[in-house]
């Protein structure tokens, strides 16, 4: 069990997302950044179904029943285990009713809490994704509470080593082995996208405007999808526009000409003229960005966007196989 | 610059395929909503949900469209762009064509409580079509209109095409909160809000019918196919058919 002492911000139970029932209306929802929510799960040894615990802005202060292995990745917030500043991007071994508390943030939006074995929250159609708006999934449908007690599947440390030290230590944690990999995988403020559907239909300003002047993030942008502020993006002629499937990270851009990226929460179709799409490889590092950012954009190629998705699987995979020497999988508990 | 797009005959427009970004293919089966178009989205859909392609985890239909989200890693590295394995297959396949659906014989009277606080822009529809209030609510619901897609929320369904004359556009203003139930027309179609939210439609009327629950197996109340008719109830039957929505 997890003991929820403050809830922080808005702090969600999420995983890859909810694909396969999004013809009966239903979103994907999913981790913002999947990036940093995969690697979480890689650090403690889980497969690739499990959940995560979405930090957004300030993160929650909990205590395990049990002696938790953990890993905090995504945004720069400092966490402390019963006072004691304990490092991020590894697997901490975290004694049990240790005070584990999210901090100060320093950069980035979203943190990622995964625990070995993972939340052990009943699935709803197929995924432990928290639909707000929808009020069920994660943990019962909505953001944590204090109070709140989240259940665990029962795990082992996962590093024998780590539980023998914590019994000799006394200290509230002792640090797991460290894994070089990189924490974000694009650079800030510039973003692939490939052209939509609906590019030539564009003003030739637009166009221009779109790949050479800078945006910046509305206050109003959520998971649902970030609007963006700059010039103006109008089209050539008005468009008849039949609604179809829009998907994460697609910029769509509405009457009022300032486009906005859609992001986890967004709906499974749309009727505005797209632009273009942000590729998915950079799409972890925008869901880190904060109103106020500058956002701009640089063509590339399907080919290009591809790559780059590949490329971060075999970076994942690497990663997943050098753990993997140290860490033996955790037990699943999910249908793959 | 374009999305990357192909033709899969010089004398058709359609079927035509299209990437929606690195990891989501759409088959586009038509430019405007009409009965074929409709019959071969839902066919295509069956069909896919029956031999989900490798690396397939999700089929999204929409009014002339058919969206397979896919994750990338799934398909053979030797064969190349994933896409492009993903779209020659769908390509062969569309080439031989697809069996039609079996369609839903099923037809769902839809209980609506029309105009007053139930359907603040029945008069208003009213007027921009040249009909008084009780024709809308008649020609409202004197078709069998059939479901075309869910969106917007869970179990949310759009149906059509509604009668010519009740064609209206969507409101130039948004409203801020229409509430759960409301039953809404524009560009031809009529949808059903889910749960409140903001929304541009005409809202004529309120369902007391909750069209998703997770208790229910497929948890949405229609099905894709589905002919609808809506029927006009009062106040009184609205209150005591009302129904909780998850």
């Amino acid at each position: 069990m997890m003991h929820v002492d403050k809830p922080g911000v808005f702090s969600l139970l999420q995983d890859c997302g909810r694909y396969g029932v999004q013809r009966l209306g239903v979103p994907v929802n999913g981790a913002m950044d999947e990036w940093s929510h995969r690697v979480a799960n890689l650090l403690v040894g889980n497969g690739k179904t499990a959940a995560t615990l979405e930090c957004t802005l300030q993160g929650p202060h909990l205590r395990f029943d049990h002696d938790t292995l953990i890993a905090v990745t995504g945004a720069d917030m400092e966490i402390a285990i019963d006072g004691v500043q304990a490092p991020r991007n590894r697997a901490v071994l975290v004694r049990r009713n240790a005070t584990l508390a999210f901090g100060k943030r320093t950069g980035g939006a979203r943190a990622y809490l995964a625990v070995r074995g993972g939340f052990a929250t009943e699935p709803v159609l197929g995924s432990r994704s928290t639909f707000v708006r929808g009020a069920f999934g994660g943990f019962e449908g909505r953001a944590l509470r204090k109070g709140d007690q989240v259940p665990l599947h029962p795990a082992d440390a996962g590093y024998p080593e780590l539980q023998a030290a914590l019994v000799s230590s006394g200290m509230p944690f002792v640090n797991g082995p460290v894994f070089r990999f990189q924490s974000h995988a694009a650079p800030m403020g510039a973003w692939r996208f490939i052209a939509g559907p609906q590019w030539d239909a564009f003003s030739d300003k637009a166009r221009q405007s779109f790949t050479h002047d800078v945006f910046r993030i509305d206050a109003r942008s959520d998971r649902m999808g970030y609007r963006l502020n700059g010039p103006v993006l109008d089209l050539k002629h008005p468009l008849e526009m039949v609604s179809e499937a829009v998907n994460f990270g697609t910029i769509q851009v509405p009457p009022d000409g300032n486009p906005i990226v859609l992001m986890a929460d967004r709906q499974g179709a749309g009727g505005y003229p797209k632009i273009g799409y942000v590729i998915s490889a950079d799409l972890p590092a925008l869901a880190q960005a904060l109103p106020g950012d500058a956002v701009g954009f640089l063509p590339a190629t399907l080919d290009e966007a591809e790559q780059a998705y590949l490329d971060r699987e075999d970076r994942l995979e690497i990663l997943r196989a050098a753990i993997r020497k140290t860490l033996p999988e955790a037990l699943a508990h999910d249908p793959t | 610059m374009t999305g990357r797009e192909e033709t899969l005959s010089c004398e058709r427009a359609f079927p035509r395929i299209e990437a929606l970004g690195d990891r989501c293919l759409m088959v586009r089966l038509g430019d405007r909503i009409d009965p074929a178009t409709t019959r071969a989205v839902h066919s295509l859909t069956d069909w896919l949900l029956a031999h989900m392609p490798t690396g397939v985890v999700d089929v999204v239909p929409a009014f002339t469209t058919v969206a397979l989200h896919y994750l990338p890693e799934r398909l053979p590295r030797a064969g190349g762009s994933p896409y492009r394995q993903l779209a020659d297959s769908l390509a062969a396949l569309l080439e031989g064509g697809i069996a039609p659906a079996e369609q839903s014989t099923r037809l769902v009277e839809v209980p609506v409580c029309y105009g007053g606080e139930y359907g603040p822009d029945l008069d208003d529809v009213a007027q921009r079509c040249d009909l008084t209030p009780d024709e809308v609510i008649r020609l409202h619901g004197a078709s069998e209109l059939v479901v075309q897609t869910f969106f917007f929320s869970p179990g949310n369904p759009f149906a059509g095409p509604l009668d010519a004359r009740l064609t209206v556009p969507r409101r130039t203003t948004p409203r801020a909160r229409v509430e759960a139930g409301s039953v809404a027309i524009a560009n031809g179609l009529s949808s059903i809000y889910q749960v409140a939210s903001p929304g541009g439609w005409n809202v004529i009327g309120r369902t007391p019918w909750s069209m998703f629950d997770l208790a229910w197996t497929p948890p949405t109340r229609l099905r894709l196919g589905d002919r609808l008719r809506f029927v006009p109830v009062s106040p009184e039957t609205f209150a005591s058919m009302d129904e909780r929505r998850s």
